[in-house]
């Protein structure tokens, strides 16, 4: 099976034996055992899909057929016209913005954007933006403040590029300064970690005035990966990692860092993209209700209050 | 002085690493002479032969800055709760305890009001040796404090950073103070106050990509390493071997990044003429 996780393979193989049994050409004689197959796939599920832990949950996140920034925009906007380039070093393919509308609205949208094949892969550098991605984001941001126009954001990235080019250009600036801008924003902002919200990279577009998680996506300061090297020495331990930085959607309900989390389809968005948009939807729908007719002032100062409570100290 | 000579079992990498050598005499890091400590301590811990700035303690840094006597700190009684009961080969519990041991410092920041010149400001310093000054709730909390009371108060703010970026053990809510720090800082420049952003060897990560890159005016100490990413992350990244000198205070200054760097004994006097610019004053006399 390709792209299979291992904690899905089992799923997998029970799904090809009744596809299997149900090309029979005697469907009366497979009727009870499609139904023993059937009954015993929809435990298992149930089972694998409680219990995920962080790492599998990881796995999911980073599923090569789950639902990209640009797979969102055409299952949930109606006209979306993707806008191009920082206006001051280039078009950075990793984040893609634009305009579109959502159920008889205007908004602006922004995303990381990964690739599905090699040659995509490569063109949008795996979803790690370069500075000007995140410059690009901020005009955008302007743009839609200027005409009154609510942000969608959709967070997927293992995190901003450690490069070169862009530390030459500014990759800290470009970050840091995007967060002061969503700081201000004065137009409802609201962001969706769909998939991977890697570090800094992720947060640059992620201020939002409602911050929600896909069941099955992550948000951490440090991959996985990195966390491991840094602390084990081992990047092999990404799994133990995973699990005690606390990266899960209900994790971070819990440590008050997203308003709420969409479910996803049993087994993951990557198995049914249009029931997996149908329940975006639905949040983003209610979400952008409730900010619609705030003011700026308003919007301005609930984003703070709400960023400013974050973090837990202890005082004497 | 044949007694220096280095003995043949220390490797490069080994002598790299030891910054300031017990006793009389100091290896700089940076030159590899051998030099006399009193000279360095006269001049504020920089090499005397290359100048090279070595690292010091926030305690240090505040005796340099502050007008004698004026600081005065705040928020010192803030400490990590430990929010996600972090444990990697250590428990997290036990590294702040062996950090507040080794540095006598309460967590990796320490804010204050003072004077520098005569200009009242509030002064955030941080502290390297505790936990590579990453900043987690606390330093977060307690550099949003004080940007809030330097607002209440009508003065600037200068932020002297030395930090490994966001700390791990504190997982998304280390993520989320760059947001906060950031926040705090545009109401910093709505209500049309000074910020002087003072990087210092070294600044990388999530500081730098907030608070620090934030500055109206940056500032920086010579050679210092400041960057997004960590130098061996991008060298794995890239599997290339970094340019000489990239990332450093020049590199970034050729490129755009900082206003000025300032060697770091006139570093005080460099605050004090942004000061009075901001202040419309005349400068003061040193
Ligand atoms: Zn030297």
């Amino acid at each position: 099976m390709p792209d299979a996780l291992d904690f899905e393979q089992p799923l997998l193989e029970l799904e090809t034996r009744i596809a299997a049994l149900q090309a029979d050409e005697d469907p009366v004689r497979v009727r009870d055992e499609i139904r023993r197959l059937e009954d015993r796939l929809d435990r298992l599920r149930q089972r694998t899909y409680a219990g995920l832990t962080a790492w599998q949950r990881t796995q999911l996140a980073r599923h090569p057929k789950r639902p990209y920034t640009r797979d969102w925009c055409r299952l949930l906007f109606e006209d979306f016209l993707e806008l191009h380039g920082d206006r001051r070093f280039g078009d950075d393919a990793a984040i893609v913005g634009g305009l579109a509308r959502f159920e008889g609205r205007s908004v602006v949208v922004l995303g990381h954007q990964k690739g599905r094949d090699t040659r995509e892969k490569i063109a949008r550098n795996f979803g790690m933006p370069h500075p000007e991605g995140y410059r690009k984001a901020e005009r955008l941001m302007d743009l839609a403040e200027r005409f009154a126009k609510p942000v969608v954001t959709f967070i997927d990235t293992p995190g901003a590029y450690p490069g070169l080019g862009a530390e030459e250009r500014g990759q800290a600036e470009a970050i840091a300064r995007n967060l002061r801008r969503m700081a201000a924003l004065r137009t409802p902002l609201v962001a969706v970690v769909t998939g991977e919200g890697g570090s800094g990279g992720a947060l640059a577009i992620g201020m939002g005035n409602r911050v929600l998680m896909l069941e099955y996506a992550v948000y951490a300061v440090i991959s996985p990966e990195g966390c491991a090297a840094i602390l084990w020495g081992d990047a092999g331990k990404a799994p133990e990692a995973a699990t005690v930085m606390k990266t899960t959607a209900p994790d971070l309900m819990r440590l008050g860092v997203i308003d709420d989390i969409v479910p996803e389809p049993v087994g993951g968005a990557h198995r049914d993209w249009d029931a997996a948009a149908a329940h975006l939807r639905d949040a983003l729908r209610r979400h952008l209700d409730e900010l619609t007719g705030r003011s700026g002032d308003t919007l301005v100062a609930e984003r703070y209050e709400k960023f400013r409570r974050m973090g837990v100290v202890a005082e004497e | 002085m044949a007694w220096f000579r280095r003995k043949p079992e220390e490797s490069e990498g080994a002598a790299r690493k030891v910054v300031i050598q017990e006793g009389l005499w100091i290896k700089c890091d940076a030159c590899k002479e051998i030099i006399y400590r009193a000279e360095v301590e006269r001049a504020g811990r920089v090499c005397p032969k290359c100048l090279h700035p070595f690292r010091i303690t926030s305690r240090e840094r505040i005796g340099q800055l502050a007008d004698p006597g004026s600081f005065e700190e705040h928020d010192a009684g803030l400490s990590s709760a430990d929010p996600l009961a972090f444990k990697d080969t250590k428990r997290y519990r036990d590294r702040l305890k062996a950090a507040r041991q080794k540095t006598a410092m309460p967590e990796a920041v320490v804010c204050g009001t003072c004077l520098i010149g005569g200009f009242p400001v509030v002064l955030c310093v941080f502290e390297f040796a505790f936990l590579g000054g990453s900043m987690g709730s606390v330093v977060g909390e307690k550099l949003t404090r004080a940007i809030e009371r330097a607002i209440a108060k009508h003065v600037p703010v200068i932020i002297v950073s030395a930090s490994g970026g966001a700390r791990m053990q504190e997982g998304i809510l280390s993520l989320m103070q760059m947001a906060k720090t950031s926040a705090a800082l545009e109401r910093l420049a709505a209500a049309r106050l000074t910020y002087v952003s003072v990087l210092t060897d070294p600044t990388t990560g999530g500081v730098t990509a907030s608070f620090a890159m934030l500055g109206d005016v940056i500032v920086s100490e010579p050679r210092a390493l400041i960057g997004f990413a960590g130098p061996r992350v991008i060298a794995e990244t890239i599997r290339q071997p970094l340019p000489e000198g990239f990332q450093r205070a020049e590199f970034l200054l050729e490129h755009g990044q900082i206003d000025l760097i300032v060697d770091r004994r006139e570093l005080k006097d460099t605050l004090r003429r942004l000061l009075a610019f901001f202040a419309d004053q005349p400068t003061p006399p040193a």
